[in-house]
């Protein structure tokens, strides 16, 4: 069934009764040409795409809750590509690029709001590493555009500018940034997924790998062995668990983030706003609550929920830039496990044992990067090597020594 | 999370900086032939569900370096050593 306003006005004439399940529900085949393991976005996209570009149908994505149940589903939702490593802007804005197409692409209404991006800085220095990011940006093609202080408070005029501690000079605009649905982008690529048919079964745990003389041949899974000799990991913060029943080791550590929503209110932030003086971002959603969140909690978890520290730690940076959040009421947090790499950048490889693929190391971009992600990994698996737009993501990067290191902190993952 | 420092006692986790896994091994020497075990030290993590040994250093309180012992899936704290004694072990 193909979406569009006459779909939606002919079953809204008949009482909505006759709309047909989004995905099929079938039960895993005993082979298929390549398994998808992990059914958020990346791995949705990735089947997507493998089907599309590179005409593989016969593909399972295995996700062992329901698709959509992990990350994809956590997080602020923010797309932007204001970026300033050479390895990164190329990817991030072909993930940008595909934003701006998706809908039309996989016919589903994902709310792709370019609504802007902006960094608000507060000092000289920062001032001028905004101008030369934009300037990286803008020698990549990419947007990206400074705004002093008398054009911010035009666009912005609510912020605390004369805070005592952080005032507020300038920001780094990113127009073509924004947000996106974050639900509807599983719901839709797993729709199209499904419509080339590529199998999404779901409840699906995969529980071992069969690899024979380096080969990898199969997966053991909690509903039986399926076999299959391409095989793509995209399991975000359970990668190490995943990837160690193969007998892999990975330079990734699991951490929580935390996000959260407000009340919802009249229209009151039009844009993506980000504090420059710590780690804070804030949009609103359709529904008029304000989304916002800040760093990880800077320790190993795998549990979907953090601590009070870091709720303190967002809330007092929130009220620093808009003061007016005080009056607010925060109905929900929540926490998802963020696949932390060593560099901070994102993973998108083969790995030593043939046909077996790799798609980690997101940290906490990884929303943003679904669509590129997807394309990359894709390609990867179908053509066997990468794509010069992950060509920099290379697994063995951290041997060589050709790391890409957006903040240039180290290999120090919780300050990534 | 409260850590209780073995000089402080409990302590709330805002106190201490943390690290990350106590396991890798520092290599001897800088030599090309410990290049492997240099990348093994500095990158790769075993990064396991449950139980989790790590580093924290006692930062805002007596900087005490302790091995914690933590359940990294419900984030309870199972032990705490100061990091010297658990090496000399």
């Amino acid at each position: 069934m193909r979406y569009s306003i006459f779909n939606v006005l002919g079953q809204a004439f008949k009482g909505n009764e006759n709309w047909m399940p989004a995905w099929r529900d079938p039960a895993p085949k005993a082979e298929y040409d390549a398994i998808i393991v992990g059914g958020g976005g990346h791995g949705l996209a990735t089947a997507y795409y493998l089907a599309k570009n590179h005409g593989l149908t016969n593909i399972a994505v295995l996700e062992k809750g329901w698709i959509g149940s992990g990350n994809v589903g956590r997080n602020t939702t923010i797309v932007r590509s204001n970026y300033r490593e050479p390895g990164n802007i190329p990817f991030y804005e072909h993930s940008l690029k595909l934003w701006e197409g998706l809908e039309q692409d996989i016919n589903f209404n994902a709310m792709v709001s370019q609504r802007g991006v902006l960094n608000v800085v507060h000092n000289d220095s920062q001032r001028d590493a905004a101008i030369r990011r934009g300037n990286s940006m803008r020698l990549h093609g990419v947007d990206g555009e400074y705004l002093d202080r008398a054009a911010l408070q035009k666009m912005v005029p609510h912020m605390d500018y004369d805070n005592a501690r952080f005032p507020i000079v300038g920001a780094l605009l990113q127009k073509r940034g924004g947000t996106v649905r974050h639900d509807a982008v599983a719901w839709g690529y797993a729709r199209a997924a499904d419509q080339r048919g590529v199998d999404i079964i779901q409840n699906c745990e995969v529980t071992g790998f069969k690899i024979e003389n380096g080969s990898v041949v199969g997966v053991e899974t909690s509903r039986g062995p399926i076999r299959a000799k391409k095989i793509g990991l995209a399991c975000a913060g359970n990668t190490s668990k995943v990837a160690a029943l193969a007998g892999l080791r990975l330079p990734l550590e699991s951490h929580v983030l935390q996000a959260f929503v407000t009340e919802g209110i009249k229209p009151l932030i039009d844009q993506v706003i980000t504090f420059g003086a710590g780690h804070f971002y804030i949009s609103q959603s359709d529904k008029g609550g304000l989304v916002f969140g800040g760093s990880i909690d800077g320790y190993n978890s795998y549990a979907q929920r953090g601590n009070m520290p870091t709720v303190e730690e967002v809330m007092e940076e929130g009220v620093a830039m808009f003061p007016l959040l005080g009056r607010l009421r925060v109905l929900r947090s929540w926490g998802g496990i963020m696949d932390m790499s060593m560099d901070g950048s994102p993973i998108i490889d083969k790995t030593d044992i043939s046909g077996l693929y790799l798609n980690c190391g997101w940290c906490y971009g990884g929303f943003k990067a679904t669509p590129a992600s997807g394309w990359c990994f894709a390609h990867t698996i179908a053509n066997n090597e990468a794509h010069p737009f992950n060509a920099p993501h290379r697994l063995n990067r951290f041997e060589t020594g050709y790391l890409v290191d957006e903040h240039g902190v180290g290999p120090q993952p919780n300050l990534h | 999370m409260r850590i209780t420092c073995p000089h402080c006692g409990p302590r709330t986790s805002e106190e201490f900086a943390y690290l990350g896994d106590a396991a890798p091994v520092r290599p001897d020497g800088t030599g090309v032939e410990n290049m492997k075990a240099w990348h093994e030290y500095v990158h790769i993590r075993a990064n396991p569900h449950g139980e989790h040994r790590e580093l924290w250093q006692h930062a805002s309180g007596c900087r005490t370096w302790l091995v914690v012992t933590r359940n990294v899936t419900t984030h309870e704290i199972l032990g705490v050593e100061v990091a010297s004694d658990a090496k000399a072990r």
